[in-house]
């Protein structure tokens, strides 16, 4: 927890001391290209400021996601953009000095309204980490977890389908159907990113938010991921975190660009990567800096 | 010179050796340019090197002068000594040295001492003082002789650093190897008295008999005193503290940890964690007051109102296994939730997110997931937990008595292994009756199960540790 928030407020230091922080921190700004969703939005935020401490992380960043739609996030190291990303199923919350303000809504619904439960928002929005961290016990037992504790399923056999179809939806099974009992910390990286991504969609979430998830695999591990975040869009709305603008280029229907905690642009992912509306954007994009 | 005088003296003549060494690598230093270039070490390992060449030999040989030159002068004494007075046993001879000893320094010795001890005590006193002057003489002239040619051989090429760093790592093992030489001192002291044990007690009688009473007849018209070695009875009542201890310690232990390492702020953890590891620094003698004059009493009333509400024609002893075990328990927390705090929160964070982004509530991420992953750890500490119930003693003397009896009633009075050892060899005992050396034989096998399970809870820590990861 200690080494949670340590790690936040280097983050936000680096943010600060950036000499283009000052330029930047002026008091308001305003996103340019589309933010904003006219109809579908499956999540929409408002005016969201998130505080670590007296830092601020995020300012005043308004954002929607469709249903359906894989939106990706970018920036520079210590932008917001993971920071932001928690903030969606409340796993800031795990963090003592973590404030988050503004509107935040899925479906409508205020996600941050006190007397909201957030065992089921977290279980209709789930979360694919950076580091895979497969718990210590089986493969089955993996995939089972959430089904369980939700208690999604009543018999033995309901709970091997659930498995068994999310290992498939994971495109995992043809790799794991022989040793099912074997402990999922045996598996390579990117076996344990797609059992990370299994068991997320086991729960059956609407939402899937994956904070750079092939940022520890090999290219032929994150090909396997980006094929299936592709397959997944049918399914369900992923927000995704990146670092390879390649990346957000070939899974992403809509990128936004985040640069020292605010939100400098939202567009298309073809005209963000082509025509981008905004200088900073450019300058990322074509690599001047980040 | 006095042997205290002569370690001051030593530690002078190592500091200016290190003063010496140093200033001459200086000198011969190229100052050309800055710094010392051409020297092969900085100045300080020169240094160093003249003052180990100037302590670590001169201090050897007083250690070794001091450990044999009692016995050597005894020799000489003997030796001078009138021829029928030297013929005597051994036991006796020992008195009689002792006696011209006593009257070296002047110390009463009876009422009026033969003539041969008195010349005995002036030759004793000669002796003693050449030996001591001798050991100056040659502790200090190693010194100065062994620094003077280190001193002479610094030069620029000299590779000091490796021979100080060699001389050091040397040093270092021979202090790790001090704790080994003393386990297995200890070992194989307690094995020989014990086989003196077994010679006169069978193994299978000591092992599985089922009456422990080690009263010895001392003289041969004693009634009724064969003794009786069986040690089960001191197993049980060992097991049954220990038992009554784990069953306190384990759950407020764990429950600890988890509070606070999981529910705690940092505010309430810096307060709680330091408070819970002072209850691990009072002596277990505190804890035996607080368990015979606070809980053991306390016990018994409660017990006895029970009995009397129930109707039940109930015994029960003022010195109860359960005040023992209790107190014990309260003793041992410290480990467990220590210990236990350590893995838990070395269960990395990822665990937890990953759980609480299933939307997993808190206790099911513990109780599924941090637990599991910490198990090891937590049965590591437990283990370490239960060596240490094994051997207590204070609290068991005090608060659980001394009678052997074979019962698994926690109301009643039982002893334990250590208790039995300590009345065993406290007091005027001789050391060659079954009653003593019995103690030996309980140390062995207190031994040999402490160390399966420091072994085992070892083991069980390494197997399981990385299996996160």
């Amino acid at each position: 927890m200690t080494e949670l928030n340590a790690v936040a407020q280097a983050t936000i230091a680096q943010a600060v001391e950036t000499p283009a922080a000052a330029a930047a921190s002026s008091a308001s700004y305003e996103t340019v290209g589309q933010p904003f969703l006219d109809s579908g939005a499956k999540m929409s935020m408002r005016d969201v400021d998130v505080f670590y401490g007296d830092k601020q992380a995020i300012f005043n960043v308004g954002l929607d996601i469709g249903q359906n739609e894989v939106l990706a996030m970018i920036g520079p190291s210590g932008c917001g953009k993971s920071t932001f990303l928690r903030c969606l199923n409340r796993m800031n919350d795990t963090i003592d000095i973590c404030r988050v303000t503004g509107q935040l809504q899925l479906e409508g619904q205020n996600i941050y309204d006190p007397k909201l439960d957030v065992v089921p928002l977290r279980a209709r929005v789930g979360m694919v980490f950076q580091k895979p961290n497969p718990f210590p016990k089986s493969i089955y037992d993996n995939v089972a977890y959430g089904p369980r504790i939700h208690g999604l399923v009543s018999r033995r056999a309901e709970l091997d389908e659930v498995v068994e179809t999310s290992l498939r939806k994971a495109s995992l099974w043809e790799e794991v159907k022989d040793r099912l009992h074997a402990p999922g910390t045996g598996l390579s990286g990117g076996q344990q990113q797609r059992l990370c991504i299994a068991r997320t969609i086991a729960v059956s979430p609407e939402v899937i938010l994956m904070d750079e998830p092939c940022s520890a695999l090999d290219p032929i591990a994150t090909a396997k991921i980006e094929e299936l975040i592709a397959e997944l869009s049918e399914n369900f709305t992923i927000a995704i975190v990146t670092h390879s603008m390649q990346q957000a280029a070939r899974v992403s229907h809509r990128t936004a660009y985040f640069h020292l905690g605010k939100l400098i642009e939202v567009n298309d992912t073809e005209k963000v990567f082509t025509n981008p509306d905004h200088e900073l954007t450019e300058a990322y994009i074509t690599g001047r800096f980040g | 010179m006095s042997t205290s005088s002569l370690f001051v003296t030593l530690a002078v003549l190592i500091a200016v050796a290190y003063v010496l060494g140093r200033g001459r690598s200086m000198a011969l230093a190229d100052h050309s340019q800055r710094g010392f270039r051409n020297l092969n070490s900085l100045p300080f390992y020169y240094g160093m090197l003249t003052a180990l060449w100037c302590g670590i030999p001169s201090l050897l040989l007083v250690a070794l002068w001091l450990m044999l030159d009692g016995n050597a002068i005894d020799q000489l004494l003997i030796a001078q000594l009138p021829g029928e007075v030297a013929a005597l046993s051994h036991a006796e001879l020992g008195l009689v040295l002792n006696n011209i000893k006593n009257l070296a320094l002047g110390n009463m010795v009876g009422a009026n001492p033969e003539p041969y001890m008195v010349e005995a005590a002036s030759t004793l006193t000669a002796l003693q003082r050449s030996s001591q002057m001798a050991m100056t003489v040659a502790a200090i002239s190693v010194a100065m002789v062994l620094s003077i040619i280190a001193w002479l051989r610094i030069n620029p090429q000299q590779k000091a650093r490796l021979q100080v760093e060699t001389a050091f790592k040397v040093i270092l093992l021979a202090c790790a190897s001090l704790a080994i030489l003393t386990t297995i001192g200890i070992v194989f002291s307690v094995i020989f008295e014990s086989l003196q044990f077994f010679k006169t007690v069978p193994v299978s009688d000591f092992l599985f008999g089922l009456q422990w009473s080690p009263q010895m007849a001392i003289r041969a018209d004693q009634v009724g005193s064969s003794g009786a070695f069986g040690v089960i009875p001191l197993f049980v009542g060992t097991l049954l503290i220990s038992l009554i201890a784990m069953i306190v310690a384990v759950p407020a232990g764990l429950m600890s940890a988890i509070y606070l390492s999981e529910y705690a702020s940092s505010r309430v953890r810096s307060m709680v964690k330091p408070a819970l590891e002072v209850l691990a620094g009072i002596p277990t003698v505190v804890y035996g007051f607080f368990a015979a004059l606070t809980v053991a009493p306390f016990v018994r009333d409660s017990g006895v109102w029970a009995f009397e509400f129930l109707g039940l024609p109930m015994q029960i002893s003022s010195e109860s296994a359960l005040a023992a075990g209790l107190v014990m328990g309260i003793m041992i927390i410290p480990f467990v939730s220590s210990l236990s705090d350590d893995v838990i929160t070395a269960v990395p964070q990822s665990m937890r997110d990953g759980s609480l982004g299933l939307g997993a509530t808190k206790s099911e991420t513990i109780k599924q997931v941090v637990i599991p992953a910490a198990l090891p750890g937590i049965v590591g500490g437990i283990l370490l937990a239960v060596s240490r119930a094994i051997g207590e003693t204070m609290i068991v003397v005090m608060a659980a008595g001394l009678a052997a009896n074979l019962t698994a009633n926690p109301l009643d009075t039982v002893t334990t292994v250590t208790v039995q050892i300590v009345t065993l060899l406290v007091g005027d005992q001789e050391f060659d009756s079954p009653k003593t050396l019995s103690a030996f034989a309980l140390g062995l096998v207190l031994f040999v199960v402490t160390l399966a399970l420091n072994y085992v809870a070892l083991h069980v820590v390494r197997k399981y540790r990385e299996q996160y990861e």
